[in-house]
């Protein structure tokens, strides 16, 4: 166990609390022991003090959705690089999806997921398992035992859910357990070969493009069968206007569905892959100002609910390639703040404690999570930042082992200075 | 301040010297038989054009007359530069055979010459080639001299000679001036 | 060979990046090539001990041949590497085949590669210069050149002129580069194909779109007529290729019906009875076969142009005239 800290006068935003203050934390025995305008410590010698005076002090941020490469692509990141990375990103949860190598689509695999981040000792690791064996597509995998083992939600990510007759049992089955169903809306007919976003763009480039439509036609069949079975579907990285609106209806009938989007997202558009980058490659693609603005506006409203990233780190020589045969994905877990104060915090769309609700407290809630919250006697996982440092991302410095970016060499808004997993510090900031 | 010039040739000396050469290379041929002229782009083109004329007038025989540029077969595209402008070839009858004099309006270092000689073994092969030069400034760098010459200028390094023909110029002449400090 | 900034800089990639400017200095520049290309010896010292790479992951009988006749005419050493006999084929990727290739010295590559950007990708690693020879369904900027070039000998100039591409623009590179080089030299752009051979982003390109072949027709002053690939029939583009020439097929009686007579060009290889009639094809105002000699020229120019010379050596020359 280690020892107390004080964080001191930072300002403190709990949307679990409704709290926003200015104020000190206490943290002791890996929990949260006290929150107050002025927590005395007295002649205390064992306690950390930190001066927090212009930083935020929220609930630790928690990732729904990211690919931690491990087992099979160890080259490219393992369970230990990514959850430091996500560390440094101020994260102190994440969920890792199961389309690793071999797929984790049983209870040992997920057992060896909590094991492995364990003695990483960084960030929380929580495993997703497979919807079916092998991502397949066809059979169910165990889903009661992996939840057993540890496993927070199911998915087939990578690949959409092709077969609704599939997606309609697992919401069922998964019923049972009390775990979402995440699914990567992506129509395989329509998708097949495209490499961008469908639009003037790709027109013009040449490159096979993916139609908004692919993902709003698996999206509105998600929230049909969610309301037809009353299981919970949550949408995996919302990209379009359409999907926007279909959710929106979805919720009006209060159907379970929830719905995440990736800091990308709601920054950039298809202009990226000028030049054929291929760090602006992935998938579901970059849209549309139109698409952008509308996910932007979704945030706002409650209709996303949670802002996840999605991390999927590349080997340099993989993404070396020629557009089309590029892989898909780009990390995210060390920009992921920045990007969200620079294009909705710094641009007035949502204030901090709505960012806060996006990238902890609905996350915890949605996935059932611990962490969240700093009410007294909460876990102590925290996070500390400056919501108005400047830096230039340099991804030669990421902890990750990837550096597949389309954010290298901006100057982005929003730095982590601390985080701390049950109390302990898992990063903090070095120049 | 524009750089020093002066006179060489004016308008009635251009043709004059155009009609004498226009007769020395008749004399040379020992008449038109098989004659054909060749100018090379650019001025030489215009020039040839006039010894036409002029041979025309005085045996009354047509001289068939070709351009040639030698853009092509320069010796020093590789440090040239942006790549100079190509312009037009046209060699409208077979030079196999043929006495062909090549026209030009300055003759210097001799190397657009030899490029002009390379070009025209391309074509064919004459049974002579000669060299008729509106002005010779000397400087030459490789072993070529003109057969028919206009007017021998003496020209320090520092110096350029331009002839001016009126159908691209608006006035006939030959210019010495100091070359144009370059920026 | 590629060190000072020439009027096109170091490669062609496409016509999308050039000026109105740059194309027609390319065009003047093809005339006078076009003349050697008529001579008994069809050979300047021009390009004599550059050594050019024809780099073909796509198997293309003529335009790698075209580039050869090209490449030798201007008395460039050439190499011939094609897919399928190359380090390529072993998996080595785009970017070590490129890098071998420029360790070896030679001054300008000319790739054909079926990844839209591949062209450049390889021009944004290696030195030398890259010629695209069509990259995927992205450009393929001297067919683009060549059909202006012989648009421009038809009718005199290109501004102002109608021209529609007919069939399956949205797979075509042939396509692209005739869209970016009419529009810069101020032609009026038409297409003509079926719906779901179109891009679907075609109405903001700024063009005329024809569901007919009878209006287009009527409208352009040229027709460039795409081949249709039989591929697109098995992946469910359009029903059969007997359909696409009932519908969409150019032939004597639609052309006969028009008011004024329409020119006609193919980039090649044609499919007769598909996409083109043969009486059409060697009708009299088919100019499908000065497309194929000004292509010659297009690509002699084209390497003429991005050969520029060395700035070191150009200082030294500045003392010594040329006369």
């Amino acid at each position: 166990m280690s020892r107390a800290t004080l964080l001191r006068g930072g300002r403190i935003v709990d949307p679990s609390q409704d709290l926003d203050a200015v104020a000190d934390l206490l943290i002791e025995e890996g929990k949260v022991a006290a929150v107050g305008v002025r927590v005395d410590i007295g002649t205390r010698d064992d306690v950390d003090v930190v001066d927090c005076a212009r930083l935020v002090v929220s609930p630790g941020f928690i990732d729904v959705h990211c690919h931690l490469r491990e087992p099979g692509r160890e080259d490219v990141e393992t369970i230990a690089s990514g959850a430091r990375a996500a560390a440094a990103g101020g994260f102190t949860a994440v969920c890792a999806m199961p389309n690793t190598n071999p797929v984790t689509d049983n209870q040992a695999a997920v057992g060896f997921i909590v094991r492995q981040a364990t003695r990483a000792g960084a960030a929380r690791v929580y495993p997703i398992g497979a919807i079916s064996v092998g991502q397949l597509g066809e059979a169910l995998a165990e889903i009661g035992e992996m939840v057993g083992a540890g496993a927070v939600a199911v998915s087939d990510d990578g690949k959409p859910v092709a077969s609704a007759h599939l997606m309609r049992t697992a919401l069922e089955y998964a019923r049972t357990f009390g775990i979402p169903v995440a699914d990567h809306c992506e129509e395989p007919t329509l998708a097949k070969g495209g490499a961008m976003n469908e639009g003037v763009v790709s027109a013009r480039l040449g490159l096979k493009g993916i139609p908004s439509e692919a993902e709003e036609i698996m999206a509105i069949r998600d929230i049909l069968l969610a309301r037809r079975t009353g299981g919970h579907v949550h949408l995996c990285h919302m990209s379009t206007r359409g999907s926007v609106e279909l959710i929106r209806w979805g919720k009006e009938r209060d159907i379970a569905v929830t719905a995440e989007v990736c800091p990308h997202h709601i920054s950039l558009t298809e202009d990226e892959v000028e030049g054929y980058e291929t760090n602006a490659k992935m998938n579901p693609p970059l849209r549309t100002a139109s698409d952008v603005e509308a996910l932007q506006q979704a945030v706002r409203d409650g209709t996303i609910d949670v802002i996840a990233t999605d991390h999927a780190p590349h080997h340099y020589d993989e993404k070396e390639r020629e557009f089309a045969d590029a892989p898909n994905g780009i990390v995210g877990f060390e920009t992921a703040l920045a990007v969200n104060v620079t294009w909705l915090v710094a641009r007035g769309i949502i204030d901090v404690p709505m960012l806060v609700e996006k990238m902890s407290c609905a996350p915890a809630r949605v996935f059932k999570l611990p962490g969240g919250s700093l009410r007294r006697g909460a876990l102590a996982d925290v996070t500390v930042f400056d919501p108005d440092a400047e830096w230039v991302v340099e991804p030669t410095r990421f902890r990750s082992k990837g550096r597949n970016t389309p954010y290298a060499g901006k100057r982005l808004r929003g730095r982590v200075h601390l985080t701390f997993v049950d109390g302990r510090v898992i990063h903090r900031l070095s120049e | 301040m524009p750089p020093k010039q002066s006179t060489v040739l004016d308008a009635r000396a251009v043709d004059r010297t155009l009609r004498r050469m226009a007769d020395e290379i008749v004399e040379f041929n020992d008449g038109t038989d098989d004659l054909i002229l060749v100018g090379i782009q650019r001025r030489g083109v215009q020039l040839a054009a006039r010894l036409v004329s002029n041979i025309a007038e005085r045996e009354r025989a047509t001289v068939p007359i070709g351009a040639l540029d030698i853009t092509l077969y320069r010796d020093d595209l590789q440090t040239v530069g942006p790549r100079p402008v190509v312009g037009p070839t046209s060699i409208p009858v077979d030079i196999d055979g043929r006495r062909v004099v090549i026209v030009d309006d300055v003759l210097y270092t001799g190397r657009t010459v030899r490029a002009a000689l390379d070009e025209l073994a391309d074509f064919g092969r004459p049974k002579r080639i000669a060299l008729a030069v509106l002005i010779d400034r000397g400087g030459r760098e490789l072993p070529i001299q003109p057969d028919v010459v206009g007017k021998r200028v003496e020209c320090a390094p520092g110096q350029r000679v331009d002839v001016l023909v009126e159908e691209l110029d608006e006035r006939d002449a030959v210019i010495l001036s100091d070359r144009e400090e370059t920026a | 060979m590629s060190a000072v900034p020439t009027p096109l800089g170091k490669d062609l990639l496409g016509l999308e990046p050039l000026t109105g400017e740059q194309i027609t200095l390319i065009l003047d520049t093809a005339e006078p090539f076009k003349e050697i290309s008529e001579r008994a010896i069809k050979k300047v010292p021009t390009l004599r001990g550059a050594t050019i790479v024809n780099l073909f992951f796509e198997a293309s009988t003529r335009t790698r041949i075209s580039f050869e006749f090209a490449e030798k005419r201007l008395s460039a050493d050439t190499v011939n590497v094609a897919s399928s006999g190359s380090s390529v084929q072993k998996g080595e990727t785009l970017v070590d085949t490129a890098r071998n290739l420029e360790a070896m010295r030679i001054d300008m590559v000319v790739i054909r590669h079926g990844a839209s950007g591949a062209a450049q990708f390889l021009a944004e690693r290696i030195e030398s210069n890259v010629i695209n020879a069509g990259d995927g369904t992205h450009e393929h900027p001297t067919q683009g050149l060549l059909d202006l070039l012989t648009l421009r000998d038809h009718f005199g100039k290109i501004a102002g002129l109608k021209v529609c591409i007919v069939g399956d623009v949205l797979h075509s590179r042939v396509a692209r580069s005739n869209l970016w080089g009419l529009k810069k030299l101020g032609a009026e752009v038409g297409v003509c194909g079926p719906r779901s051979l179109l891009p679907n982003a075609i109405d903001d390109l700024d063009v005329v779109v024809f569901e007919h072949i009878e209006d287009a027709i009527g409208w352009a002053d040229a027709l460039n007529i795409l081949r249709l690939q039989l591929e697109r029939m098995t992946a469910g583009y359009i029903p059969s290729l007997r359909e696409y020439n009932r519908v969409f097929g150019v032939s004597r009686e639609r052309l006969d019906r028009a008011e004024r007579n329409v020119l006609i060009l193919h980039p090649g290889p044609m499919n007769r009875g598909v996409e083109i009639d043969s009486d059409v094809a060697d009708g009299p105002f088919s100019v499908i076969l000065d497309q194929v000699t000004n292509g010659v020229a297009v690509r002699m120019a084209v390497l003429y142009l991005l050969s520029g010379g060395k700035p070191e050596l150009a200082e030294a020359a500045k003392g010594g005239g040329s006369r």
